[in-house]
């Protein structure tokens, strides 16, 4: 690929960047930010990580797009107030020289990376196939650095329990976020009726390839958050109460699954997390099956937000 | 220039770009957007590292790849903590402000702190 | 490498709190604190024997998740330091959920209540999370750790859902946010130079060169800024102070403690040839600033939690006094000998001390209402199991004989002493006069009569004064659990001349210090002597100074430049 359109991209990253930084308006600024992101994935493409690019694609830009757009919609009032506080001219330059220190430090930094480069690659070759999966980056996350894979559902559910945490007493055990209410024939909810089968399906086939090709769970599950996010904001269906059992088991399920498997390692292969030979691969696509449900529930849910809505009688 | 080299350096700028709005700009939100450019900016570097370790046949280094889906991940995890945060620290003062001695509208009397 | 018998363990003691969070968010309601009570108990035998395998066979366990051995896999690895934190934390968390059973406890028949059920689910994560943090080989999985700290130790400060609480979380979330990313930014550096992120690997691997000099500054000022160390702490005293108490204990003993851990790693076990003996200065440098700064604020404080916060700043700076002392002969690297046992032992007692200074402090503020310092007349008659808690902790923290900071002090005196340190011997003393004067402080005064009639108090949990008093115990004790493993003649007759002096000693300077700085006179007769009135213009203007450096732009500003600072003395260093 020519060094132009690197040297033109990486320039676009920059201006973006820096005007997500300086915007005046917060709106302003996350817009930005959110070009910013899809042309992240194209550098993600340059460098050859195209699972990384659908992950920054789909996270990344998406969700946290999304849920920055919704924040600086709601608080566009305190705006004003937070501009007189900013700091004075001396505090701008003195931020600045210590930021363009550290760029400095870094840019020294990266050309002075050892060549060759150190690489796990030929590790992760020599060993894949004792996992039975296509794509490497699925065998780190899965095999090699299951626990890695594991302890980030445990994050993702952390934070969903400290969200959930900050809702209002009053509404504990409610409905998350507020009701949408949409023209049931307007544009909305036509593309909430005719989009969703359709994500669904792409969301399953991205998590069905992952385990050969780019893809995967966190990517299928992202899309398939989406496409209940959209579900919910055309009014159609509502976030449920999260007193609902159903939804607390569906919640704990993926990790749970993934540990008992891990648990059956011990006594299978000596190792917890540890995969019996033979049956490597039907064992990670059941870990991946359970974390589906989880994952695009905890997504969907984060974008929700805190119970804003008193509990059913 | 290598394609690693070149967004190696992009993310060393971005990691600049992105601590000096985090310390400048005083609203909560923007101080969360300069967070994600600064992890951007972190996740480049690692993708361009993972990029110069290509081999046997892979067009980069797997390991730091698959790492950095979970980095984004957490970081995503993160930047909804804060939001809800700062959600409700709104609708519970009206006001967004960090600053320790802000006025709580809301609650007449409460000790400073 | 391979797995250690009894590595298994390792695995349980990370991954049965978490179970126990998973089952507990499932079952919900009234069952949750069932969970906690059961996960608790078994967490503790886990730990229990994890130790007493260690205490005999005294070699590291080492646990490969996968069976993949690094730089492919991930290791777990726990050695002498991980196991005595486990042990801390796991009996400051059972001491925790004790005193927080009346609080948080469930109620018959009654619906879940946000409060209990979050709390209760979050003290299990962090207690998996620390754990993760203490065991765990891996510099990534590392980072993860620290986030799962974060995330289950922010929704504890803002667990009553005040507003100044808020504030006070979304201010620690953003600036620990800032320092993890310092410290990927660091691992990031790391495997592009070494290819892999296992803490033994890179052990070996890792030269003195400016990558890994540029590393060694981000990760320590990320880390610093996530253990509050001075000038980075502009998050602690409101979110500390403002917490539940319960939820207080949790951050102020532990949550703090894994990153501080994680300096401890990375300094001794990762690069302790790199750091040098000068950025070790400083870095001990900007604890005894902490000290000073911690101490003065917290005795200029009106009220009883944000004391007992601001001294948490003072002693997050005794815990990194240990660094210059720790360096073998030539001054060349960091080793694992007296110094790191005595800091060690440091954090411990400081783990148990100020778990049962916060649960005090709870406590009182549950019987009156209030906790302003000055309206404490009366206390110690009505709630005296509460007050001895606290006195307890108080003297455990001064380092009095037997308790664990005594022993810490001596091995960290001694240590100087023979380095020709003697600086900070004069330190290692100083902290210990300051503390003495805060602990004097508060006694006075809960011990005064009262001037008008008793204040209505409202009956509190016993089991909640007694869950103080055991950690307060425990502080003051531990030098003699300490001696298994260390020389007996490390700790001296309390009644000893020379000890009795040196208590002396510490209790005046401390009396002379409550004196004069604190803002509620002690005696009607230094209301405006000369002195008085110049320290207090000091104390003042350390207050001033303090509100100037956590203020955020001057914080963060001071986030980067430390790092420019390390960096540079980690350059400059001496010709071999």
């Amino acid at each position: 690929m020519s060094d132009a359109l690197n040297i033109g991209l990486a320039g676009l990253i920059l201006g973006l960047a820096l005007w997500s930084i300086v915007a005046r308006e917060a709106f302003a600024a996350v817009e930005g930010f959110m070009a910013f992101g899809l042309l992240l994935t194209l550098a993600w493409v340059q460098l050859h990580g195209i699972d990384v690019a659908l992950t920054e694609a789909a996270i990344g830009g998406g969700l946290t797009g999304a849920l920055l757009i919704g924040a600086a919609t709601r608080l566009r009032s305190t705006e004003a107030a937070a501009r007189v506080e900013g700091p004075g001219a001396p505090t701008r330059w003195l931020a600045a020289g210590v930021s363009v220190a550290v760029t400095a430090a870094l840019a020294v930094g990266v050309l002075a990376l050892p060549v060759p480069a150190p690489t796990l690659a030929p590790d992760v070759a020599a060993h894949i196939a004792v996992t039975g999966v296509g794509n490497p980056i699925t065998a780190v996350l899965l095999a090699f650095r299951a626990m890695d894979t594991l302890l980030e559902a445990i994050v993702l559910l952390f934070a969903l329990i400290g969200v959930w945490s900050l809702a209002p007493d009053r509404f504990w055990g409610g409905r998350p976020g507020l009701r949408q209410q949409a023209d049931p024939n307007g544009i909305l909810a036509y593309v909430a009726r005719v989009l969703p089968p359709i994500g669904v399906i792409a969301g399953i086939y991205i998590f069905w390839v992952g385990a050969d090709h780019p893809g995967g769970k966190f990517q299928g599950a992202t899309l398939m958050a989406a496409m209940w996010l959209l579900v919910m904001m055309a009014g159609l269906a509502d976030a449920p109460p999260i007193s609902r059992t159903w939804l607390r088991i569906l919640l704990v399920a993926g990790p749970l699954v993934f540990i008992a498997i891990g648990v059956v390692g011990v006594v299978t292969a000596d190792a917890f997390l540890a995969y019996p030979p033979g049956i490597a691969k039907p064992l990670i696509l059941v870990i991946e099956f359970a974390l589906m449900p989880t994952l695009t529930l905890i997504l969907g849910l984060m974008l929700v937000g805190a119970p804003q809505r008193g509990p059913l009688p | 220039m290598s394609a690693a080299t070149l967004f190696g350096l992009c993310a060393a700028a971005l990691i600049g770009i992105g601590l000096y709005g985090l310390i400048v700009n005083p609203h909560p939100l923007r101080k969360i957007l300069a967070f994600n450019v600064v992890g951007s900016g972190v996740f480049m570097l690692f993708g361009a590292i993972a990029r110069r370790g290509a081999a046997a046949g892979m067009g980069g280094d797997p390991v730091p790849q698959a790492l950095l889906i979970t980095g984004i991940v957490v970081a995503f995890s993160a930047t909804a903590l804060a939001v809800a945060l700062l959600l409700r620290l709104f609708d519970e003062t009206r006001s967004v402000s960090l600053a320790s001695d802000a006025p709580d509208k809301t609650q007449p009397g409460v000790d400073d702190v | 490498m391979l797995t250690t018998p009894g590595g298994t363990l390792l695995v349980m003691a990370v991954l049965v709190p978490f179970v126990g969070v998973l089952l507990g968010l499932t079952l919900g309601g009234r069952h949750v604190w069932r969970v906690a009570a059961v996960t608790v108990l078994a967490g503790l035998a886990i730990v229990a024997s994890l130790a007493s395998m260690l205490l005999q066979s005294g070699d590291t366990v080492v646990y490969l998740l996968g069976g993949w051995a690094p730089p492919l896999g991930i290791a777990l690895r726990a050695d002498s330091l991980s196991v005595v934190m486990m042990l801390a934390v796991a009996v400051v968390i059972c001491g925790i959920g004790l005193y927080a059973r009346s609080d948080f406890g469930s109620v018959a028949g009654a619906a879940e209540a946000r409060a209990p059920f979050t709390f209760w689910l979050l003290l299990l994560a962090v207690w998996g999370s620390l754990n993760l943090v203490f065991v765990s080989g891996d510099l990534f999985t590392l980072y993860v750790a620290l986030e799962l700290v974060t995330f289950s130790g922010v929704p504890l400060v803002c667990l009553d859902g005040r507003g100044e609480t808020l504030r006070a979380a979304l201010r620690y979330l953003l600036f620990a946010l800032a320092g993890s990313l310092l410290y990927l930014l660091g691992a990031v550096l790391l495997y592009g130079a070494y290819g892999t992120l296992d803490i033994a690997l890179l052990a070996e691997r890792i030269r003195p060169e400016p990558i890994a000099w540029s590393v060694a500054a981000l990760m320590t000022v990320g880390l610093l800024a996530k253990t509050a160390l001075f000038p980075l702490h502009l998050w602690l005293p409101p979110a500390h102070a403002g917490a539940p108490a319960a939820a207080s204990a949790v951050l102020s003993a532990l949550v703090i403690k894994g990153s501080w851990f994680l300096v401890v790693r990375l300094w001794f076990d990762v690069m302790p040839g790199v750091v040098t003996l000068s950025a070790a200065q400083l870095l001990a440098g900007l604890g005894a600033a902490a000290i000073v700064v911690g101490s003065v604020v917290a005795l200029r404080q009106e009220r009883l939690k944000l004391l007992v916060a601001y001294s948490t700043i003072a002693q997050i700076g005794y815990l990194f006094l240990m660094f210059p002392l720790a360096f073998d002969a030539g001054g060349s690297a960091l080793v694992h000998g007296p110094a790191l046992t005595g800091g060690l032992l440091q954090a411990v007692s400081h783990a148990t001390a100020k778990a049962a200074m916060f649960m005090a402090a709870g406590l009182v503020y549950a019987a009156l209402g209030h906790d302003r310092i000055a309206d404490l007349a009366g206390v110690a008659r009505a709630m005296p199991i509460t007050i001895l808690a606290f006195a307890l902790a108080g003297l455990a923290l001064m380092g009095v004989v037997p308790s664990g900071a005594y022993l810490a002090k001596k091995l960290m005196l001694d240590a100087a002493a023979s380095s020709g340190q003697w600086w900070w011997e004069g330190v290692l003393q100083g902290g210990a006069v300051f503390t003495a004067a805060y602990v004097v402080l508060v006694l006075t005064h809960v011990m005064r009569r009262p001037r008008g009639p008793a204040q209505p108090l409202k009956r509190v949990s016993r089991l909640s004064e007694f869950a103080a008093l055991f950690l307060g115990l425990c502080s003051l004790l531990l030098a003699f659990a300490a001696l298994g493993p260390l020389p007996g003649d490390l700790v001296k007759n309390p009644l000893a001349p020379g000890e009795l002096g040196t208590t002396l000693l510490v209790f005046l300077g401390g009396t002379l210090l409550a004196l004069g700085l604190s803002p509620q006179p002690l005696l009607a007769a230094t209301r405006g002597g000369p002195l008085r009135r110049t320290m207090t213009r000091a104390g003042i203007a350390f207050e001033h100074s303090d509100g100037f450096v956590r203020r955020w732009p001057s914080a963060s500003i001071a986030l980067l430049t430390l790092a420019a600072l390390f960096g540079w003395l980690l350059l400059a260093r001496p010709l071999p």
